[in-house]
């Protein structure tokens, strides 16, 4: 061994880690061509998914997964921004911090899998009722119980971004607006949250990308249905859980293909946001430097 | 009394602050309650299947009452043990690039490649796996789903070693250097072992993340009603046995279910919790 040689180590396993990620996209567009090349265009707007007669729309399940994310962020967004807000600002002692903290981590630590026993469990019974009462139809899975526990399994995640973003904020502009006599409240939603609203901002987009690319407490809960959801309690998919319910079972090449361009159009995606949120990051971290 | 104006104003101000202050507690306390609830369901559904079958019988054939998950216990350990056999080695050697060329451009350019491996979910690395192993061994195997998930540990190991090398005052490295010793023996034997607690705590996360991965072990290391000790063969994991036993419509596999469920958040926590304390020393 010399220097010469263990450089040339490292760098072979750096080859490696950049590899894996440029062989994902290779092996996800190559794998994704004969569905797409039959289907052209429509592969992303189609409306029909059927393994039977091989139409392969994804629309379906985009709707879907647009929908599961966006009602789990409205849920979870208000959650956990005053989570955030109340541990970052509110508790002074230093033992219920921690014991705040340690339960955050902890449910941001359970794996997927356990939020959808705890939903078919006790989120199906409780939508299923729900939709009895206003005369839905009484699935108890569907978008509405994916959403739920979806947004559950982001709150952790989120208020302890929150909670950063607002503990990063420079403590002189926090004491010198106390100093004014300003209120707790007008500290907090005039000083500190536009400082760490780019951190802020970019916690609430990272919890998207998991939400978007989140599979199996989904694929419990939502119902499996390859029609595009029409209300709350409709049964639908979203991308991932269509492949993890389908792919196993996969009836023609071309369907297998079909799932493999979905598994892209969900890389692609949670690529794009991930990206926004780590520069939003960078930017947030900045702004608190001064 | 001196001016009606200002107490008027500091009234209305006050009464704000409280308002806002019962606009986010009460909120904090639904999230807070939810959260203990959950984790009180798993504890309490769970602890009632835990017990001695439970740990070393396997399963009973369907709709028999009774058995346990042994052969999923062995089967998550089996797929562990590949993952940290192939993302250690990796992930320490592309940390120590990292150290190595810190900021230079190749070095970002990994960095942003190593978030990037981060946010993928994990459905992706299952099928990316299954076509890359699966197809061409022509068999679902242990070995399939430990790749699958050296990939998950592999981005939140390198970037969590990293940080723990970056840690390693520089004074070590150049003391070494200064002594003539050549640099490739004072990173590997200076540096590496003064950042060992790192490194382990980061393969205790790793692992502790990997293990209650389910997506990337459906279509790789699939699933096995047997006991399997063959690493080219399918087997069963913790995950993959709540998935399967939930859908069916037995009550004691739905028993079983919670059981493995509580047996994979202890597994997992006590990973986080033994890294936090020591953390905190």
């Amino acid at each position: 061994m010399n220097d010469k040689r263990f450089n040339v180590l490292l760098g072979f396993a750096a080859m490696v880690v950049v590899f894996i990620f440029a062989g994902f996209l290779f092996t996800l567009v190559v794998q994704s061509l004969p569905a797409v090349k039959q289907e052209g265009a429509a592969f992303l707007y189609g409306s029909e998914w059927n393994p039977v007669t091989t139409r392969f729309g994804a629309l379906p399940f985009i709707i879907g997964t647009l929908m599961t994310s966006a009602i789990a962020l409205a849920i979870a967004i208000p959650l956990s921004l005053s989570a955030g807000i109340v541990m970052g600002e509110y508790v002074n002692s230093l033992w219920l911090r921690s014991v705040l903290n340690t339960l955050i981590n902890v449910l941001a630590s359970i794996p997927s899998v356990v939020f959808g026993l705890w939903g078919i469990e006790v989120v199906i019974p409780l939508v299923r009722s729900l939709a009895m009462s206003v005369g839905a139809p009484p699935y108890g899975a569907g978008i509405l119980s994916a959403s739920l526990v979806l947004a559950i399994m982001i709150i952790p995640y989120m208020s302890s971004m929150t909670r950063e973003a607002l503990v990063n904020v420079h403590a002189g502009l926090r004491e010198g607006a106390y100093a004014l006599g300003l209120t707790k409240q007008e500290v907090v939603t005039g000083i500190a949250l536009p400082f760490a609203k780019n951190s802020i901002f970019a916690g609430i987009l990272l919890s998207l990308g998991r939400a978007l690319g989140e599979t199996m407490a989904v694929t419990m809960l939502i119902g499996n249905a390859t029609r595009i959801p029409t209300s709350l309690f409709s049964l639908g998919n979203t991308l991932a859980s269509v492949i993890a319910s389908q792919f196993n079972e996969a009836a023609s090449d071309v369907h297998r293909s079909a799932m493999m361009g979905l598994a892209l159009i969900l890389f692609v995606i949670t690529m794009i946001i991930g990206w926004f949120g780590r520069t939003l990051m960078r930017k947030g971290v900045g702004a608190h430097g001064e | 009394m001196e001016n009606n104006v200002f107490t008027g104003e500091y009234k209305r101000r006050k009464r704000k602050d409280i308002v806002f202050r019962l606009a986010i507690l009460v909120p904090t306390g639904i999230v807070v309650s939810l959260l203990i609830l959950i984790l009180a369901q798993v504890v309490m559904n769970g602890s009632k299947s835990l017990n001695l079958d439970f740990f070393f019988q396997q399963q009973k054939p369907f709709g028999e009452v009774g058995g346990g998950v042994v052969q999923a216990i062995v089967g998550t350990i089996m797929v562990l043990v590949v993952a940290i056999v192939i993302a250690l080695p990796v992930s320490l050697l592309a940390a120590l690039y990292l150290y190595e060329h810190k900021g230079s451009k190749r070095a970002n350019v990994l960095l942003d490649v190593v978030s990037t491996l981060q946010g993928i979910p994990s459905i992706v690395i299952g099928v990316v796996i299954y076509i890359w192993v699966v197809v061409p061994l022509k068999t679902f195997s242990a070995f399939a789903g430990g790749i699958a998930l050296s990939i998950v540990m592999l981005p939140l190991m390198i970037s969590m070693i990293k940080e723990s090398l970056d840690m390693v005052p520089s004074s070590y490295l150049e003391a070494a250097l200064a002594l003539g010793v050549p640099r490739w023996r004072a990173v590997v034997e200076i540096i590496v072992p003064a950042a060992a607690s790192g490194i382990l705590e980061a393969t205790g996360l790793g692992i502790a993340r990997a293990a209650g991965e389910t997506a990337p072990l459906i279509f790789t290391s699939f699933g096995n009603p047997f006991l399997s000790l063959n690493f080219m063969a399918p087997v069963s994991a913790l995950p993959l046995v709540i998935y399967e036993y939930v859908k069916s419509p037995y009550d004691d596999w739905h028993q079983k279910a919670w059981g493995a469920a509580l047996l994979l958040v202890l597994f997992v926590l006590s990973l986080n919790l033994l890294i936090g304390t020591r953390k905190k020393r």
